[in-house]
């Protein structure tokens, strides 16, 4: 008995100290500007569920960053989160491949999806929303309850997890703005279809927020519940600052703690989104000294 | 006789301070420092050390200082303190020990708190040799490293416990590092502290949420004893309209943004609002490092809002000194009732205030002076109107009792409801001072020590 102690205690501390080095495991490009990575963090895959997020500093001195875990392994220790490179810390992070680290990786924040209690569910995944709706599908599918799924994207090469999300819906509908693959449209084109011919209990809607905005509004006079998970810039992660404050039914809640998941029907879309740009000029400058002047 | 004037550290110029974060008031000369220390009359009452929060010994202290013996000095309140540079640089002596000098009737009390951090900066500068400390074969995990727990770590690492700081952020120091300006706590000396400290064995991990990367029942499994040092870092908003429009900032995102990200270093990948007219909501010592951040980010105006009198404002007198020299105005008696603007801030609504009663905490009840409204032209606004324990702890962890404002409850000893898990500073009181917050790691530490001893 004595020995499982020392064991155990020698795995924590193993895990504590393997935590303070965040090595990049594995980088898969899954799209132009997509890559996936496999991060060391034991401590955080220990207690992460899917929907959660992490803050990541790529280097000392950097920037916090939020991106939603996508994937874990507690047996390995390991995290995987899905980054679409839009600005100077994310080309950062670009560049960095298998075998490096990074600076800091906190996490598991916020609150994990529920969707428990649902039987007819559609998850909805504009870009690399399909990073959160993924892990939900595999659930889903699990439970004897395969969702029906719609993912959006601009082209086909943008077009994620497309085999996963396949195998574990009931249905799947990929759409493309170009028509280069599926059905050409938006993602709320198909979404009003459905809604019109069949009853839904639940939309989980993961994408930019002007997709996630647009999908609610197509349920809005529908009785479906639409859960979206806000990307609202955040600086702690943990609740102490009060950047990623969003209305929701008239309160405002914080989306690091509160969230990152609300109902969508609820959200002050038109504040959020001018929250979310408030750093639009300080992005583009910072971008350009990373990549070099880029066309808009 | 007349009594010899107080001697004062030389400051910078408040002109050009304003426009740069380096630190404003500077360190005494041994000399200055001597000869302060020779006005002290050594009374036999030692009223100054009944004002301190832990009970260093001034007087003695004093008295090395005046021998010029500093090392002895420094022994002295390392005895009872353990961050003099801090200390000395963010208590308000005002309202401890230098209110209760007999000199202070006749305006000149001793310069306790300037004594203080020359002294700290002495010990800093020297070193520490620290001896070889046996272990004890206990082990005890400290969530936080702001005061608290950073003195109850190396109040246990004396002892020979084994201790391991868990904090979230990616640097430690909790509102050493993050809430409070380089202008007026260089991060050099927060870091020599936390550097000394690691000299003595204690283990820091940054990037752990206690409560999320690991659970408090976890930290038990593997630890014989816990201290809470989790703070209150939860901003309060005042809850009118138009707060969420972009450039309205509590002031825990913005001086994070400043000092903890370093956002005001030319290429800082943080970016924060630089605001031309800024407005700051409060008048406590958070509110003047806000405005004061806020003028040496380039504002070209800066102004505080508070609803209250010039009498009842909470700040250290130093500060508001300081941020008046530095050209910030006061609006006093005024209150914001709206916030103005479209796309973001562009001006708040107030209306003046009058004083009342006291209320059940002793303090002059503002009320509004109907149709007294106006707008103050703004384009940044912070609300530094306090903070409260962060809740992210006691969510995860339901055994842990905690009142309806969101404050640990413990005993005189800081133990909590949970056996072997004691908590203590601002988690426990609420918003308050890094002297109480290290008393209180102190006491913890003891508490500790006696239960697994």
């Amino acid at each position: 008995m004595i020995y499982a102690r020392v064991y155990n205690c020698c795995k924590v501390l193993l895990r504590v100290w393997r935590n303070a080095l965040f090595t990049i495991l594995a980088k898969r490009e899954l799209a132009k500007d997509i890559n996936e990575y496999v991060i060391d963090a034991p401590l955080v895959a220990k207690n992460a569920k899917p929907g959660q997020f992490i803050i990541l500093i790529v280097e000392e001195g950097g920037e916090r960053v939020p991106f939603t875990i996508c994937d874990m392994n507690k047996v390995l220790g390991t995290v995987t989160i899905l980054v679409q490179t839009v600005g100077a810390t994310t080309a950062k992070l670009a560049k960095l491949n298998a075998g490096d680290t990074i600076a800091s990786f906190v996490g598991p924040l916020g609150n994990p999806t529920d969707l428990s209690g649902y039987k007819k569910v559609m998850l909805v995944g504009g870009g690399i929303g399909g990073a959160v709706i993924y892990p939900q599908a595999k659930l889903l599918h699990k439970a004897g309850i395969a969702p029906v799924t719609v993912m959006g994207a601009r082209n086909k090469d943008l077009l994620i997890y497309e085999n996963e999300m396949r195998t574990y819906s009931s249905r799947f509908y990929p759409m493309t703005d170009d028509g280069s693959y599926g059905d050409k449209g938006f993602v709320t084109n198909k979404v009003k279809k459905l809604l019109d011919t069949e009853d839904f209990d639940v939309i989980l809607a993961v994408g930019p927020m002007p997709m996630m905005e647009a999908v609610t509004n197509v349920a809005r006079d529908n009785p479906v519940k639409v859960i979206v998970s806000m990307n609202s810039v955040m600086v702690d992660g943990t609740g102490m600052c009060g950047c990623c404050r969003v209305t929701v039914g008239g309160e405002t809640k914080y989306a690091c703690v509160d969230g990152p998941e609300f109902d969508g029907k609820l959200i002050d879309f038109a504040e959020a989104r001018t929250r979310a740009s408030f750093y639009k000029e300080f992005e583009t400058e910072e971008d350009c000294k990373i990549r070099g002047p880029r066309k808009k | 006789m007349a009594i010899k004037k107080r001697n004062k550290p030389s400051e910078l110029n408040p002109n050009v301070r304003n426009k740069n974060f380096e630190e404003v008031t500077r360190v005494f000369t041994a000399e200055m420092a001597v000869n302060e220390a020779d006005r002290c009359l050594q009374c036999k009452a030692k009223p100054c050390v009944k004002g301190c929060p832990v009970g260093i010994d001034i007087p003695g202290f004093i008295a090395k200082i005046k021998q010029s013996d500093f090392d002895g000095a420094a022994d002295v309140i390392s005895e009872a303190n353990l961050l003099p540079s801090i200390c000395g640089r963010v208590c308000p002596q005002e309202t401890q020990c230098e209110a209760l000098c007999v000199l202070n009737k006749m305006g000149e009390p001793i310069a306790i708190g300037a004594l203080e951090k020359f002294i700290g900066d002495y010990k800093l500068a020297r070193g520490t040799k620290v001896e070889p400390i046996k272990k004890i074969g206990r082990r005890v995990a400290v969530v936080g490293s702001g005061p608290a727990g950073l003195t109850c770590a190396a109040d246990l690492a004396r002892e020979g416990f084994e201790v391991t700081i868990f904090e979230a952020f990616q640097r430690p120091g909790g509102v050493l590092t993050y809430g409070i300006p380089e202008f007026r706590l260089p991060k050099r000396v927060v870091q020599n502290e936390i550097k000394m400290l690691k000299e003595l064995g204690v283990v820091i991990k940054c990037n752990v949420v206690v409560g999320k990367t690991i659970l408090l029942d976890e930290l038990l499994e593997e630890y014989n004893a816990v201290f809470i040092g989790t703070g209150a870092g939860l901003p309060s908003f005042q809850g009118i309209p138009g707060e969420n429009l972009p450039g309205v900032y509590s002031a825990n995102e913005y001086l994070t943004r400043v000092n903890l990200m370093e956002a005001r270093k030319e290429g800082s990948a943080t970016p924060v609002y630089r605001g031309k007219k800024v407005v700051v909501v409060g008048a406590g010592n958070v509110a003047m490092d806000s405005a004061r951040t806020a003028m040496r980010m380039g504002a070209d105006e800066v102004s505080i809002v508070y609803r209250r009198s010039r009498k009842e404002m909470p700040a250290r007198l130093e500060e508001i000194h300081h941020a008046e020299e530095e050209g910030i105005k006061m609006l006093l008696l005024t209150n914001p009732v709206q916030v103005l603007g479209e796309k973001k801030v562009e001006g708040i609504r107030c209306i003046k205030m009058e004083l009342g009663e006291p209320d059940d905490r002793g303090r002059a009840r503002p009320i509004e002076i109907p149709g007294s409204e106006f707008d103050i032209e703004c384009d940044q606004l912070i609300m530094a109107i306090g903070t409260s324990p962060n809740p992210l702890l006691p969510q995860a962890t339901p055994d842990l009792e905690i009142t309806k404002r969101g404050i640990i409850v413990t005993d005189e000893n800081g133990l909590t409801s949970i056996p072997n898990v004691y908590a203590g500073g601002d988690a426990a009181t609420g918003a308050a001072t890094v002297i109480l917050a290290m008393s209180a790691g102190r006491k913890a530490a003891k508490a500790i020590k006696e239960s697994l001893l």
